[in-house]
């Protein structure tokens, strides 16, 4: 753990040492790998990565979706305090939408096809509210008009084919607010979406979560929306966190080389940049970590210790990253 | 709506002309009627005589709309075999079949389908494993086999139940059913079992890879997600969504039924069209071959027309189609 | 540079180059044959059936079909083990003194073939019909797939009866019962090409449209050698699982028409015709005549059965 743990308010969400990982014939493949983090009330935390970096199990992980045979094989997650990694099924159903709501990537199949939008905003309400079906659905309308949706007391009877692809993403934001949760988990949440409609539905799940309290984990592999969104960042490279900071700090003096390299690949319009930087090499498969830093074969820093020995999350300015570049001050503290 | 259903209709008449040109060329071409009629010792007039009272002299064309009106009116000729008309007969083994048919599917779908959504739920299970594994024994069982078996524990060694015939019928106009005496339903029993099993096992595995099919949709996990409860994700969203695809593949099934008959009537003589249609394959009486060719061929269009207008009421998306997405797999 | 580090990081976990054997034997696949006892058991059933079909003149006590070697003495013995039996006799006997145990091996040789020449037949016809659906596409595309749903929507035995009906009324009575095996075989392959051609069909125009199949289109390959050589094999797969689970069906089918009387005349007869036979006698108490050749049936079909449900399984492990 980095400097967080010795925070006075405790964080609403606590992640703590999470190990996610895949029992195959040839051995366990660890999908995600000793990860740790915390999300305050009300904050926003980007995460980004590859795809592959482990970034949406770590959010199915949470919330208890993983699919099997994945499974939790260590760590905790703790909301408010209180361990819900190890919690009955039904305990953890009860979490799910009404204090950890989801935003999945692909708003044409998150919706069941066969029900109106009413239908599965109504029975979403009831299930985690004491509220009748009349007033559940005055709430849906309420909430299909805060989404913006035009026309939400009649759209509210349609089917999700009559909705078109961003129309449907404000259906599915709506679904995951509808009880007020105090955790959105966004996986990719504009990854399917037109590029036009992208913007408009970042800039709606941010306004809608800071109106109702809702803090947000956003999983995105779009460093521009982490810009725009987030409040702090987490870098994830296979399987394990690189770099996790303020976003400005992370943005604008990355400290892991793999965060350097994420950033030289982003082309900037304020800066005049000769040509865009490329990491050579690609994420290792999960059944081919290196030993020592994950990243040492494309890491143009490397040296020997990074090939023996895992680095842990060094604190550097206002972030912490996990490279050896910068045990130094940590290290000998820690050993003086 | 109603360019769906007209469009559906028309393909169900399309499908039955093909159905009776095929009948029709059975009736025509194969075999030599005035043979099979006369014996081999006639002369040439008689079989002139006979041939123009067949209206088999006229062109070809001719002779297949007037198949196809008398086809219409439910006129076949007259059997080969019986000397009498086709219309009669059928008529007198309609019921029969339809009773052991009509048994038979709602015992298929009453237990196959509740059987097929548990262990499409409970995949690991030991009763899934234990319905999986009599399912396949199922499949693997041929009915008459089933049909012998049946007969050779209930009827031979233990003697509760009759091997053969439908027992005692009562007579509602011309319609006999076996569903109001004591020894009908008896009858019924060992046949319509044998005649369900076959289909039982099918809408089992499909209704179960079905669901686990769905179960494995972005919607059911987003279902999920919403902390919606198990029962409400299962029977709400996920069964709803696997009786999509089954009621297709379902309907088709019955409609087989009826033709699977065959062989159940055969095993215990039950006194239906199957038994005839294979009395008639065996005696070459082709029109009673090609009268039963286009009536199982009227059941299996009228059944997929109705499983089109089911599917019409179960998918919003053919109800509401603005063009855009659409269609169904 | 980035080649180099690449290749020292899989170095670590590479195995060295396997030969072909050995990397069948290492296959996902092969693996989960080898830790399935279900599936291999069904193998070797599938395996003795065949053998036992096969060398049926050397392994029965009798050519049950020569009348020469009957003795009438010997007629309806119970199976060896029950009093009355005789040790030569293990499954007992019918009522002309015929062997059981012989007749079997006999019958499955009929059905066998008739499964294995129809399922080829139908393999044939469909993936032929499915690939020239999916690669022209168009029409003709139209014209097949209409075909075969009209065809789908009848049971397979209903057709195959109709084919059977059909030749029986073109053919007089002896060419008959010497074409039987030939005709039940059309029947049977006629009615079972609907599901390859679908597979295939779909398979194909997902391939069709993939670069590496452009790219032969660009230089100039012919389209059936196209086919032939890139689509094909991608398609195999299902059309195998198709196969192996149409095997079963296309027995049981054979088994059901010969029971009807449709099937192979009773000179010649298969396991259907052997448990139609015996049929006759279950009412008499001599049950033996009907339940083995069922039960040899039976086993068989569930041996395949069961092949077939591993297979697919196995090449498709999301199913799982």
């Amino acid at each position: 753990m980095s400097a967080p743990a010795t925070r006075a308010n405790r964080p609403l969400l606590d992640v703590r040492n999470l190990h996610v990982e895949f029992p195959t014939r040839r051995g366990r493949l660890v999908a995600v790998d000793d990860v740790s983090f915390h999300i305050d009330a009300g904050e926003v935390l980007g995460v980004v990565g590859e795809s592959g970096a482990g970034k949406s199990l770590t959010g199915a992980a949470i919330i208890g979706l993983l699919e099997p045979p994945g499974r939790i094989a260590g760590g905790e997650v703790l909301l408010d305090g209180k361990r819900i990694d190890n919690l009955p099924a039904e305990q953890l159903r009860r979490i799910r939408g009404r204090q950890i709501g989801a935003v999945f990537q692909d708003p044409l199949t998150s919706l069941d096809p066969l029900f109106t939008v009413g239908q599965q905003l109504t029975e979403t309400i009831t299930t985690h509210l004491d509220l009748s079906e009349s007033e559940a659905r005055n709430r849906a309308i309420e909430l299909l008009r805060e989404v913006g949706i035009p026309g939400a007391e009649r759209r509210i009877d349609h089917y999700p084919h009559q909705f078109s692809g961003g129309m449907r993403q404000r259906v599915v934001i709506a679904l995951a607010l509808c009880a007020q949760p105090r955790l959105i988990i966004a996986d990719e949440p504009t990854t399917a979406l037109d590029v036009s409609i992208q913007a408009q539905i970042i800039t709606l799940l941010k306004r809608l979560c800071r109106d109702h309290g809702a803090a947000v984990m956003l999983v995105t592999h779009d460093m521009g929306v982490i810009a725009e969104t987030a409040d702090r960042v987490a870098v994830m490279y296979a399987g394990r966190i690189a770099e996790i900071g303020p976003v400005a700090d992370v943005i604008q003096r990355p400290r892991h080389p793999y965060t350097v390299g994420l950033m030289g690949s982003i082309p900037k319009l304020d800066r005049a940049v000769p040509r865009l930087v490329q990491i050579e090499g690609s994420m290792p498969r999960l059944n081919a970590i290196p030993t020592g830093c994950a990243f040492n074969p494309r890491c143009p820093k490397v040296f020997e210790r990074c090939r023996i020995e895992r680095p842990e999350l060094f604190p550097v300015g206002g972030s912490a990253a996990a490279c050896w570049l910068h045990a130094t001050t940590l290290a000998e503290a820690a050993r003086g | 709506m109603i360019a769906y259903i007209v469009q559906r209709f028309l393909q169900s008449v399309l499908v039955m002309a093909a159905v009776g040109f095929v009948a029709f060329s059975l009736f025509a071409y194969v075999g030599d009627p005035i043979t099979i009629m006369l014996g081999q010792d006639y002369n040439e007039t008689e079989r002139a005589r006979l041939a123009a009272q067949l209206g088999l002299d006229r062109p070809f064309y001719v002779q297949f709309f007037k198949f196809a009106v008398n086809a219409m009116q439910g006129d076949f000729g007259i059997s080969y075999r019986l000397a009498r008309p086709v219309s009669a007969v059928i008529r007198e083994r309609l019921p029969a079949t339809l009773e052991l048919s009509l048994v038979a599917a709602i015992l298929a779908l009453a237990v196959g389908l509740p059987m097929g959504v548990y262990t499409g739920l409970r995949r690991d299970s030991w009763l899934s494993r234990v319905f999986l594994t009599v399912s396949l024994i199922g499949v693997s069982l041929p009915t008459f086999l089933i049909g012998i078996l049946l007969i050779l524990v209930f009827a031979v060694i233990l003697g509760w139940l009759p091997s053969f015939g439908r027992g005692q019928t009562v007579m509602l106009g011309w319609w006999s059913t076996g569903f109001l005496t004591a020894s009908g339903l008896k009858a019924l029993i060992l046949p319509s079992i044998t005649l369900c099993l076959f289909q039982l096992t099918l809408i089992l595995r499909l209704v179960r890879s079905e669901m686990l099919e769905v179960l494995r949709t972005d919607y059911i996990k987003f279902a999920r997600a919403r902390g919606l409860r198990d029962r409400a994700v299962h029977f709400r969203h996920a069964l709803r969504n696997t009786l999509v695809p089954v009621i297709t593949i379902a309907g088709l099934q019955l409609g087989a039924i009826i033709a699977f008959a065959i062989i159940t009537e055969t095993v215990f003589q039950w006194p239906g069209m199957g038994l005839l249609f294979i009395q008639s394959v065996s005696a070459t009486d082709i029109p009673v071959m090609a009268a039963y060719l286009c009536l199982i061929s009227f059941v299996f269009v009228v059944i997929n027309f109705i499983v089109d207008l089911l599917y019409y009421v179960v998918d919003p998306r053919l109800r509401i189609d603005r063009g855009a997405v659409g269609g169904h797999g | 540079m980035a080649e180099a580090t690449e290749f020292s990081a899989r170095q670590g976990v590479a195995t060295p180059p396997p030969g072909v054997l050995k990397r069948a034997f290492d296959s996902d696949v092969f693996y989960s044959f080898r830790h399935s006892p279900i599936t291999m058991l069904a193998a070797a059933i599938t395996l003795l059936g065949f053998i036992g079909a096969i060398f049926a003149p050397w392994l029965a006590t009798q050519n049950p079909f020569d009348l020469r070697t009957l003795n009438l003495m010997d007629a309806s013995l119970p199976p060896a083990w029950i009093e009355g039996g005789e040790a030569k006799y293990l499954f007992g006997t019918d009522n002309q003194g015929r062997d059981v145990f012989s007749t079997i091996l006999y019958g499955s040789r009929v059905s066998l073939l008739v499964g294995v020449g129809s399922v080829l037949l139908a393999l044939v016809l469909g993936v032929g019909l499915g690939l020239l659906s999916g690669y022209v596409g168009g029409t003709i595309d139209a014209f097949i797939m209409r075909v075969a749903d009209v065809q789908l929507s009848f049971p397979a035995i209903l057709i195959a009866l109709l084919i059977d009906g059909i030749t029986r009324a073109i053919l007089p009575r002896e060419a008959h019962d010497a074409a039987a095996v030939y005709v039940l075989i059309l029947s049977i392959g006629a009615s079972g090409w609907v599901q390859y051609a679908r597979t295939v069909r779909g398979s194909t125009m997902v391939e069709k449209n993939k670069e590496y199949v452009q790219a032969a289109r660009v230089i100039g390959l012919h389209p059936v050698a196209i086919m032939l050589r890139h689509v094909l094999p991608n398609v195999m797969g299902p059309v195998l699982v198709i196969a192996t689970i149409h095997l079963a069906v296309a027995i049981i089918t054979e088994a059901t028409l010969s029971f009807l009387g449709v099937g192979v005349p009773p000179t010649q007869p298969s396991l259907g015709t052997l448990i139609r036979i015996g049929n006759n006698f279950l009412f008499s108490g001599e049950w033996w005549i009907t339940v083995f050749p069922g039960a040899a049936l039976v086993i068989m079909v569930l041996a395949v059965n069961l092949l077939g449900d591993w297979l697919r399984d196995a090449l498709n492990p999301k199913l799982r």
